[in-house]
Parts: structure tokens; sequence; C-alpha cells
């Protein structure tokens, strides 16, 4: 459907978008995920036509789009400021794209009244966008979009000037028209916890490259990268050297098939145990999370660990408690070497002559 | 908490003779205007009357410069529009190199001597035959409007967020709609202050009517200035508050554009 190849942008000497290269199903949602200034909005408006590209292709549906004009391409973008004309009403803003393609006059009326009832702003034709809220402009700005059935939707930060409440269920909403209406949609976000609620597949960008693009569980589970395992949820970092398939994290000894050298070597809040033997750490904090608990835990040696602990377990400030970590990610160069795991209890007791 | 501040003597003494300097001599050509007899020492007129208005209104000598005048000052100021409006939304979304030297040498061309400017374009305009016609007229006049009419717009276009440009090209329309539909009447405002102001700089433009103009091509104020030159003042002043009055109505629509704040976004501040 769309078709993304080494896509790239520089501006000045700093590469905005370095060799982007992805493609998007028919009907999927891809979320383009980075801290500010990592290219995501440079590498949206490219392929939306608003920005030039240096270097590389833009395919839609089998047709090479680099050298179109924003307005000759089959995209269609949700602004972060939303971007509505003022001078115009709610009817008229939507019907603008109808209008440039030259539509008759009853058709225009019909399909704006239909994109209108799709955001679910039914009767709010006449009105002014001064006198609507953050999220129904936001709306308008998607029926205007919708109203011309673009082959891609592209959305820059729709949602992120909006109260937490109302981004929370205009995602829902957008996500059951993704499927209702079986769009394809291009969606740049800061938040990861939006990206992970509204993505298909994300693609983690930092300083101009995509870092890893793929289903939102795997960036969890199997991040590629150092900066995809900070970046995606909270980690646990500390660097220790292999030997012979061991190391030592936070004076838990850990075992791995990573070939021996230096490593980074991070732990997920969740993935921590309780045990008799283990990292000993003294209870600094406890914030109560609902659900779970949030425990910051300090080591011996001051270093700071993030716990997540089930309700059951709750510890008290103060107390001592014995963490073993039940699943670590290894990363040496910043690229990810394997996994490593708690040496199985056998094997210690062979070890230490106790 | 509301606190009184109290206004400094000398401060509102300044004040007042400020006011006075300024308003003053505009009193006195509105009295003239209305006066058929004021002699020393009177501070007043002794006998007021319209007959002056009457006689002016009737005279084509003043009729036909005022027309002339009118046709002139709509022709130019439209033109430089057409001109100028273009070229400041040039200076307001594009990067080109010299953007700012070129906005500032609108400045400088304003700080020479007008009088030298236009001797100069009229030794090109008497080989070119355009001196003494209207056409050398309105060409020469659009000068006039030049500042106004890139400075203003400038400002008000660089305040139109690029996004809402951006949309309705991303949504299909041409550059050219683009403009004339979102762009246009965003800044509308501030286009028909900069149109207001150009036209009235023109209107009351002398030097270049002046060396262009005569004797063939009589404006307004080539009129005022032989008035003025008349032993009776009242024809003077008749013509100048027929003028005036409705020139300040319409800059006074146009005052929340002439701020500070304006004019330097449209340098770029």
């Amino acid at each position: 459907m769309l078709k993304i190849q080494r896509l790239s942008k520089t501006f000045g000497t700093a590469r905005a978008v370095d060799g982007a290269t992805f493609d998007v199903a028919q009907g999927e949602l891809v979320c383009l995920l980075g801290p500010s200034g990592c290219g995501k909005s440079t590498l949206l408006r490219m392929i939306a036509g608003l920005a030039d590209s240096d270097d590389g292709q833009v395919m839609i549906d089998g047709q090479d789009m680099t050298r179109l004009a924003a307005n000759r391409r089959p995209t269609a973008m949700v602004f972060q400021s939303h971007a509505l004309w003022n001078h115009m009403n709610v009817a008229q803003n939507v019907a603008f794209g109808l209008r440039v393609r030259g539509l008759p006059r009853r058709e225009i009326a019909a399909k704006v009244t239909t994109a209108l009832d799709l955001v679910g702003l039914a009767g709010f034709g006449k009105r002014k966008p001064a006198d609507l809220s953050g999220g129904q402009a936001q709306r308008v700005a998607l029926a205007r979009c919708l109203v011309v059935a673009p082959k891609v939707l592209l959305m820059d930060e729709p949602f992120s000037a909006l109260d937490a409440h109302l981004r929370k269920n205009l995602r829902e909403e957008l996500k059951a028209l993704q499927h209702r209406l079986g769009l394809t949609i291009i969606f740049v976000t800061h938040d990861q916890e939006e990206a992970m609620e509204l993505a298909d597949r994300i693609a983690v960008m930092n300083v101009g490259r995509i870092e890893q693009i793929g289903a939102p569980d795997r960036l969890y589970l199997e991040p590629r990268t150092l900066t995809v395992a900070r970046f995606i949820g909270t980690m646990n970092e500390g660097e220790a050297l292999i030997a012979k398939g061991r190391a030592d994290w936070y004076g838990a000894e850990v075992t791995t098939r990573c070939p021996d050298g230096p490593a980074v070597i991070l732990c997920r809040p969740e993935d921590f145990d309780v045990s008799a033997t283990g990292i000993e750490t003294t209870v600094a904090r406890v914030i109560d999370l609902g659900s779970v608990l949030r425990v910051n835990a300090v080591t011996a040696k001051g270093a700071a660990l993030v716990w997540l602990c089930p309700r059951s377990l709750a510890p008290t400030v103060g107390s001592r408690v014995c963490l073993t970590p039940r699943h670590l990610h290894v990363y040496r160069d910043g690229q990810r070497l394997g996994t490593a795991a708690p040496i199985p209890l056998a094997l210690e007791r062979k070890r230490s002559p106790a | 908490m509301t606190r009184r501040r109290s206004v400094p003597f000398g401060g509102l003494l300044i004040a007042v003779a400020m006011a006075l300097a300024m308003v003053g001599p505009i009193l006195t050509v509105v009295i003239w205007a209305f006066a058929e007899k004021w002699r020393y020492p009177n501070l007043l007129p002794t006998e007021w009357g319209l007959r002056f208005w009457g006689e002016m209104t009737s005279r084509e000598t003043v009729v036909t410069p005022i027309l002339t005048s009118l046709t002139i000052t709509s022709i130019s100021a439209t033109l430089a529009a057409l001109i100028c409006w273009p070229a400041a939304y040039a200076f307001a979304r594009l990067n080109f190199p010299g953007r700012q030297l070129l906005l500032f040498s609108f400045l400088a061309a304003n700080a020479v001597p007008k009088f030298a400017l236009f001797v100069a374009i009229a030794t090109v305009f008497l080989q070119l035959g355009l001196v003494g016609t209207m056409t050398g007229v309105v060409i020469v006049q659009m000068l006039s409007a030049v500042l106004f009419m890139i400075w203003i717009p400038t400002a008000a276009f660089r305040g139109i967020p690029p996004a809402l440009e951006e949309a309705g090209f991303d949504l299909g329309a041409s550059r050219l709609r683009v403009f004339v539909q979102v762009t246009m009447p965003q800044a509308l405002p501030a286009l028909a202050a900069s149109y207001v102001l150009g036209f009235v700089s023109i209107l009351f433009e002398v030097e270049s009517a002046l060396l262009i103009g005569a004797p063939t091509v009589t404006t307004m104020p080539l009129l005022l200035l032989q008035l003025s030159a008349q032993v009776v003042v009242q024809y003077a002043a008749v013509l100048c508050v027929m003028i005036w009055v409705p020139c300040f109505v319409l800059l006074l629509l146009t005052r929340r554009f002439m701020s500070a704040k304006g004019i330097a976004q449209g340098f770029g501040a």
C-alpha cells in the first residue's frame, strides 16, 4: 500500500531523517514514535509532500509519489493545531477538499453530512471553528480529511494539545473508525502510551533513524536497540562484564549465552521476584498505582531500582527486600545481544560450598 | 486591590500643550471653512456661514481636480496593491537571499529626499512621453503607497500559521486557490488597512504630482496649493475640511494596524 524507501532529509548539516524504510499495509495504523526533534514530523511531512526529500522514494499503491506536490498526493493530514479556517463554518471547512475536486453541490452536502456524522458532530455544520472545544475542532479536522477519502491518513500529534481524558476517548474513537472504514493511518506521537494503545505497529525513531519497527508487544518484549529499550516502558539499567557466560548485576549473579565482554544489562520493573538471596535492597518509597505498587528500592551501594510489586507483597518503607531479576536484556554497543536469567538454584548449590 | 494614581501636574501640562499644538491648527482650518468674516482681534469669526462651500462645490475648476484625484488615486492604489501584496506574501513566507535587506530598502528609499527621486524619474518619464499625462501620475504616485502596502501585509501574512495554508494545499488546492481562499480572508483586515493608508497617502501626495502632472493634470493637492496662495483663506480651508473628514474616518478604522508592533512585525522583529 504505502512503501517508504531510504527517505532522507538534511537540514544544513543535521540529518533530520536518515534512510527511513518501511511499508504500511492497507488498513494498518503505524505510529511514528520518538522524542521531540527525532525527525518523525519531518518524515510525515515528506510522505504528505509538504516537505521535500533529499533522497529516497514514497510509493502509494505502486505509484511513485516522490516528485508530486502535496496537492497531487492521495494523502490527507490532520495537524496538531487542527488548522481549521476560522473564516469558514464547520461545513465549509469540511467541504473544502470536495469543492476543490469540483463535485456537484448536492453531493458535497451529502458527503459533509456523512463525515460530520462519522466523527460524532452531526448538526455542527453551521458553527464557527472558534465556537468549538479543542476535541470538537480536532474531530472537524479529521472529518475534513476523511471526506476526501485519502488512501493514507496522516496525523501529526493530533491529540497532544488536549487533556488526558479527552485524548483517551479520541484514541478509542479513532481506533473504531480505522476498523470500520479500513483506514490506513500513519500517526505521529511522542507519547508511548498513545502509540501502544493505537498502533498495529510502532516505528521508534531517534535522531532521524528508525530504530525498530514492529508490533507494540515485540518492541516491549524484545527491544532491538538500547535506545528502544530505554524509550519503551521503564527499565532498570546496569553495566556489567560478562565472563564465561556469567555476569554480576547489582550483586545478583546471572547467566547468559551472549559472548563475553562488557555489556549493558536491563531488567523491567515487573521482572523481579522476591527471594531469599539476590539483590539486597532497602525500600525507599512505595507508590500505589492501584492494581500494583511501584517500589523504589535502593541497593547497598546506593543504586536505585524500580520494582512493580503485587499488592499481596506490599513492603513497608525502610524494610529490607531481596530481589532476583527473572528476565534480563543484554546490549553491547547499543545493539541487542540476547537475554540473561538468574542462575538456577541447582547450579548455585553446586558452586557455593554452603 | 486598586490604587489611585496621582496625575503629575507637569505631565498634564505638557500633554495639554501638545494636544493644542496638534489639534489647534486643524481647528483653525475647520473654523475658517465656516467663517464669513473673521478679523483681528476677534477670537472667533463674527459671521458664520456656508457661502464658500456653495462657491467651491459649484466651481468646475474645483470639482474636476477632485474627480481627477479620486480617479488617479483609485487606479494607483489598486495597482500598487496588486504588486505589493504578493510581494509582501513572498517576504512573509519565502526565505530568499537578501530578503531582509530588500525589506529594509523600502525604508531606505523613504529616507531619501523624495523630490530628488522624482526629478530623476521625471527625466525618464520625459523621454517616455509620460510627463503631463494621467498615466505618468498614476505610475509615479504608486511609490507613495509602497511602504504601507508592503509592511502591513507582510506582518499580517507572517501572523497566519503556515499549517492553515498547508491544510488547504494538502487537501488538493492549488497554491493560488489557497492564497485566495485561505490566506487572503485571514489577512483581510490588514490588507484593507494597508489599502486605506496607501490610498490616503497617494491622495495627499504633492511633489510627484507637481513634477509629473503639472500643468495639464491638476490633482486635488495641487489645487489646494494654488488656493493657498490666494488672499481668501476660506477656499483652501473648505477644500481641506472636505477632504480631511472622510480620510480621517478611514484612518481611524485602520489605527489598530498602525501600532508599533504591527510595523515592527513587518520588519521581522
